[in-house]
């Protein structure tokens, strides 16, 4: 690990001020905030990771979760993922994040990890760990090591021939479905950003992933109300029963009628995407339709109809449907 | 358990004094002086230590910090990438907090925060410096025995012993979390804790012998 000045800001400008003399708010940043460290530390032990400041912004007043005026709720950046995944509110009216915060990682994890630096985790793509590989998002147009190489656990969707790494959070693929709005201060102000436009796919530039740019600190994000009586679920499909990333995984939030008709449906793919992988394809085959197995398989075959299958990940074209038609059963059967 | 055990019978031999420990340390010792002969043991070295120890050396680079660990304040001068475990176990010499996979993948480092399980491997210690952190040690000693760990003796929920430490502290911690009260329940509260050895099933016999007490 290379050596680092750790700085603990007084305030939020002195953060932003602090960060923004980074070039870049993106992989490769000179300086990087630190809050649960769960991730940023094992890959500046892997040096991959390598900022000459740390600013600590863990003594920073951004810790509620707290309702919205508009009937949502609000949770601060530096909310641990094991508070929300209890919260009451949350476990009561989006089951769904509770459910995927659970699914992921391991308690110790969840007790450091917060909801913004869950935000910004980073893939596991082997090759991106490994400094002495090639990979077009840790090293821009040095070429990716995964297309030919070991990628099982990668993506089939918004890949594109540089980059095909997934993006591995349970968290953020409930925030895609729940229509989750981030929100952060910058130098030029505050700014409340759409989930749906937050994560970059990787194109022709895989260092890039978010729309963040130097300065810019996440203070929170807020949800929607849920619609009236929807159910909303998180199912994840992994290699063994837990403590293990998603081969496939889907949140659904599902809103029926009285004749069982679907009025709302939000959906969103996890472990097969190199973002949160907000599926509005499925979302238009399930609008209007009777809540059937034959509507739920649709539903999958349209938000798979683009994948594009790796030498080694094609079984996750198949995995992801069922995975889908699963999930759509369960949260109708909630409902 | 992860202190050594007090000697149940006053030591007769001195093979019986040394700890499992100060024993390694001793094999090191010999085995250096044995590798450069007689001179490893000369003067000059010997006085080198005895400044060391009477005045410790600025060493640059370092940042001064306070950690509360077991209630205890230490007052501390360390590297800025230092982790929490690798200042526990290189630094404070509280070496009953393991180092395993070293970044956070088997809890073999688990530590409470302010009563929370953590993985000390994956946090820099000066960090926590308004924090309460307890370790292995604070828990209970040999005598003193908290539940869980005599739990642990019971119910023979080790093997090799290196996960032990971890297994301990997350189990006491997952006592205080809202999980349901199954053996399933329990394995995955403890799933963040890797044991090589495979002492899962006496694992979880010794929790949930805990948590019928509670």
């Amino acid at each position: 690990m290379e050596l680092f000045e750790l700085i603990t800001p007084r305030s939020i400008p002195d953060a932003i001020k602090a960060q923004s003399l980074s070039p870049t708010a993106q992989n490769g940043a000179s300086v990087r905030f630190i809050a649960g460290g769960t991730n940023l530390i094992d890959y500046m032990k892997l040096n991959v990771e390598r900022p000459g400041q740390l600013v600590d912004i863990n003594t920073l007043p951004l810790t509620t979760i707290e309702p919205t005026p508009e009937g949502g709720l609000k949770l601060g950046a530096l909310t641990r993922n094991s508070d929300v995944a209890n919260h009451p509110t949350i476990r009561a009216q989006y089951a769904v994040l509770s459910e995927a915060i659970l699914a992921g990682a391991s308690p110790q994890l969840r007790n450091m990890a917060t909801t913004a630096g869950n935000l910004l985790q980073k893939t596991r793509c082997v090759y991106f760990r490994d400094t002495a590989s090639p990979c077009n998002k840790r090293e821009p147009g040095t070429g990716c090591s995964a297309i030919g190489g070991y990628n099982r656990m990668l993506a089939i969707l918004g890949t594109s021939e540089h980059c095909i790494a997934t993006n591995p959070s349970d968290q953020n693929v409930a925030l895609t479905a729940l229509e989750a709005t981030i929100h952060v201060e910058g130098a030029k102000g505050p700014r409340a950003i759409p989930i749906a436009d937050f994560y970059l796919i990787p194109g022709n530039t895989p260092q890039r992933e978010t729309i963040l740019e130097p300065g810019d600190l996440i203070t929170h994000i807020t949800l929607p109300p849920p619609p009236p009586n929807s159910k909303s679920i998180y199912l994840k499909l992994r290699d063994r029963a837990s403590y293990e990333f998603a081969l496939a995984s889907a949140a659904i939030v599902l809103q029926l009628d009285a004749s069982n008709r679907i009025t709302h449906a939000r959906i969103a793919l996890g472990g097969v995407g190199t973002k949160p992988w907000r599926s509005l394809e499925a979302e238009r085959s399930l609008q209007g339709k009777p809540a059937t197995p034959i509507t739920f398989r649709a539903a999958a075959e349209a938000a798979l109809h683009a994948a594009k299958p790796q030498s080694q990940n094609g079984f996750k074209i198949e995995l992801a449907k069922r995975c889908l038609t699963h999930a759509l059963t369960q949260a109708s059967t909630l409902a | 358990m992860a202190t050594d055990e007090p000697p149940t019978k006053p030591p007769s031999t001195s093979l019986e004094k040394l700890s499992r420990r100060s024993f390694l340390s001793h094999i090191g010792a010999a085995g250096v002086a044995t590798a450069v002969a007689p001179l490893a043991a000369s003067a000059a070295t010997q006085q080198l230590a005895a400044t060391a120890e009477a005045a410790p050396p600025t060493i640059p680079g370092t940042i001064p910090i306070t950690l509360k660990i077991n209630g205890e304040t230490h007052t501390l001068a360390i590297d800025p990438r230092a982790t929490l475990l690798d200042t526990l176990r290189e630094t404070l010499h509280l070496t009953g907090t393991k180092k395993g996979c070293d970044h956070g993948q088997c809890g073999a480092c688990t530590v409470h925060l302010n009563g929370r399980r953590i993985n000390s491997c994956l946090t820099f210690a000066a960090m926590h410096q308004q924090a309460e952190i307890t370790t292995i040690e604070g828990l209970g000693q040999p005598g003193n025995l908290h539940p869980m760990q005599a739990a642990f003796v019971e119910h023979d929920s080790y093997q090799c012993g290196y996960c032990t430490s971890g297994q301990i502290m997350s189990a006491v911690a997952m006592t205080k979390e809202p999980w349901g009260a199954t053996d399933r329940d329990v394995q995955e509260a403890m799933s963040g804790n890797i044991c090589r050895c495979g002492a899962y099933p006496n694992i979880v016999a010794a929790v949930q012998a805990v948590r019928r007490l509670a």
